[in-house]
């Protein structure tokens, strides 16, 4: 099991040789868990820092099309959550990246929220991000990942005032995840100026790092997050290119992100 | 941290963090519009004008003698306009939308009454209109798909999921994450994250202060019990909260599609087959597996046909303060077709797991005993579903040589 002094100084210390680091996605058991195994493996060999592990749930309602079958599809081929966390112990040994879950509320509350996190720590774990799990549901939730030592990952959108920044900040450990855009993941994303603005005004409400997802799939999305954010994090992109082109396409599309 | 919209252990807001905002807002309009008395009295006078209000409390005398034991009293939803209560909760989250300048509404439907009924609203309040749907739904209740969509309405059909109502709900949500500024989200049943379940319940809560109101002019005393079926719950919770402070037993009738013990039902509350879950921005019974996923339903009414229920009726069924039952496809269809030939009423497939249930209790009650079955609404929707049921030679026929016409065209 890979030992981190805590997400966040690993993310300093990984960003003093990277201009931005890149988090990716997956979806665990699709297609297949053996498929999921060698996906990681390409983009960890290809120099991805950290990664999501989302076990799939029946009611993904903050993904977009491209996730949501993926979902769909793991269920039906047999994607439990017993199987999730087996496949989750497997790669943090393995491979030495921290690793999330990132799933929906009712698989941690149907598990236990405290028996969750026990077992996230056990796994060798760094975090969780839970879309639909926001600070005033979090009670039970955020004491079992501080009695844990786990990383809660919370979120802000270009929606959320610059006053509950702070209350989400106070919360928030590791980093956090700042929607790049309204809408679904998996959908186009302007980098503009108004993005840029944005992101000032994540910085102004939290000291820790920033990653930026929903909608970043090239290396052209990537360069414009330079100097703005810590963590670029590319998710649907990754799916569509293995949906397109086989496993196998994992490791080019991570080098052309990087390079 | 502010902590909202609990019954109990049931409800709260597990919203996405892109929604926050818009919720703050809805609440803080919903809290307006509640403590100003001149909106209730719009809301009134619209449903007095544009819709049938007061819908009448109907004697059902030919029932009552055929069964020999409680009175039985008919709540007629089905005559407000758009044939359901659905367009109560509609009209009123539509002069909300009006209140806060927006232009566009989208909403999910089951059985298609809510998507009927919202689609009207659009058209008279000229606002844009979405209409989310199962694909499964959408074959079930073509009528009321071609009639969203002459009024104006884009009607979606979903293909994620179950290709139900859940995922209506979902497909929703995922619109209203990317047009929340100018749109507003009708949800259709008193389930969903805060406010929606106390929102929804107070449009619908008309149908209870009216029927209370009428049985006390017409007999002089209080029923014994009420009955009505419970999808999300919002014509029950329409009814019930009329009798909230009366000892009048509150009777939830569910899905019990082929029998409980089939496992092919939507029977959250009187099944053992539901537990507590977090789903759809909410906490209450959900039918799921030991991992949380939800499973498959299953009724021959498309709006009961739904994985979980208002978490209001979630804490009454916990509290004791309702009783829930449930009625199979086939005692649904029986009670449909008896109300049909003793009262010249057509109740929908989901108003008829009421009347089913009431027929089941009616014969052992005194004479001196009262009781109210809301009919939700109307049943002519259900014409292909029921010819079904009914396996009418003469429909088919008419079927095939419709079918015939169109062919030749």
């Amino acid at each position: 099991m890979t030992e981190f002094q805590g997400l966040e100084p690993y993310i300093r210390n990984r960003r003093k040789e990277k201009q931005i680091l890149l988090m990716t996605h997956i979806v665990m058991g699709y297609p297949s868990f053996e498929a999921s195994y060698q996906i990681v493996r390409q983009m960890v060999e290809e120099g991805v820092d950290l990664m999501e592990l989302q076990i799939p749930f029946s009611e993904p309602m903050a993904d977009g099309p491209v996730i949501l079958k993926a979902n769909q599809k793991a269920i039906e081929s047999g994607s439990t959550v017993e199987k999730c966390m087996a496949f989750a112990k497997r790669v943090a040994a393995d491979f030495n990246i921290p690793f999330l879950f990132m799933s929906y509320a009712n698989i941690l509350y149907k598990y236990g929220m405290d028996r969750f996190a026990q077992k996230m720590a056990n796994l060798g774990l760094a975090g969780a991000i839970v879309p639909d799990l926001p600070p005033e549901e979090a009670d039970d939730y955020l004491t079992a990942m501080a009695a844990h030592n786990l990383a809660p990952i919370y979120i802000y959108s270009p929606e959320t005032s610059d006053a509950r920044m702070k209350t989400i900040d106070a919360v928030s450990k590791g980093f956090i995840y700042c929607l790049a855009r309204k809408g679904v993941t998996g959908k186009n994303t302007d980098f503009t100026q108004d993005m840029a603005d944005y992101l000032r005004r994540c910085k102004q409400a939290t000291n820790l790092p920033l990653a930026v997802g929903f909608g970043v799939k090239d290396r052209s999305d990537i360069a414009f997050l330079k100097g703005k954010a810590d963590i670029a994090v590319v998710g649907s992109q990754t799916i569509r290119e293995v949906e397109e082109k086989g496993v196998d396409a994992t490791a080019p599309f991570i080098r052309s992100l990087m390079r | 941290m502010k902590h909202r919209g609990y019954y109990g252990p049931f409800g709260g807001a597990f919203l996405p963090e892109i929604l926050v905002a818009t919720f703050d807002e809805l609440e803080s309009r919903f809290r307006e519009i509640k403590g100003d008395p001149a909106f209730w009295e719009e809301y009134v006078s619209l449903m007095s004008s544009y819709s049938c209000r007061a819908t009448p409390l109907t004697f059902a005398e030919n029932l009552t003698a055929h069964f020999g034991g409680a009175k039985i009293y008919i709540k007629r939803e089905d005559l407000n306009h758009t044939g359901a209560h659905k367009a109560n909760n509609v009209m009123g989250q539509g002069l909300m939308v009006k209140r806060m300048g927006k232009r566009r509404v989208i909403a999910e439907t089951g059985a298609g009454q809510h998507g009927v009924a919202t689609a009207t609203m659009a058209a008279k309040f000229g606002f844009d209109c979405t209409i989310y749907m199962g694909e499964v739904d959408v074959i079930r209740q073509r009528p009321n798909v071609f009639w969203m969509e002459q009024l104006g309405a884009t009607v979606v059909p979903v293909t994620d999921g179950t290709r139900i109502l859940k995922d209506a709900i979902n497909e929703a949500f995922r619109d209203w994450v990317t047009n929340m500024d100018d749109t507003h989200y009708v949800l259709g049943t008193a389930c969903g994250p805060h406010p929606f379940p106390e929102m929804v319940s107070y449009f619908q809560s008309i149908i209870g202060k009216e029927a209370r109101k009428q049985i006390l002019e017409t007999e002089g005393r209080l029923p014994a019990r009420v009955y009505a079926c419970v999808g999300g719950g919002s014509n029950a919770m329409g009814l019930f909260s009329g009798f909230f402070d009366d000892p009048v037993e509150l009777v939830g009738v569910e899905a019990g599609g082929k029998g409980i013990e089939s496992g092919l039902h939507a029977s959250r509350l009187c099944s053992n087959d539901a537990s507590p879950g977090i789903a759809q921005g909410y906490k209450t019974y959900f039918l799921q597996d030991d991992d949380g996923q939800m499973k498959e339903t299953h009724s021959i009414s498309a709006g009961l046909d739904y994985v979980g229920v208002s978490p209001i009726l979630a804490e009454m069924h916990d509290q004791g303060k309702a009783r829930f039952e449930y009625a199979t496809d086939d005692e649904v269809v029986a009670a449909l077709k008896l109300t049909m030939q003793k009262e010249g009423i057509i109740p929908a497939l989901e108003s008829s797991h009421a009347f089913a249930r009431a027929f089941k209790e009616a014969p052992e009650m005194s004479g001196d005993d009262i009781i109210i079955i809301n009919q939700s609404g109307r049943g002519d929707k259900d014409i292909f579903t029921v010819a079904d049921a009914f396996d009418d030679p003469k429909w088919k026929d008419f079927i095939c040589a419709k079918a015939g016409e169109y062919q030749n065209d």
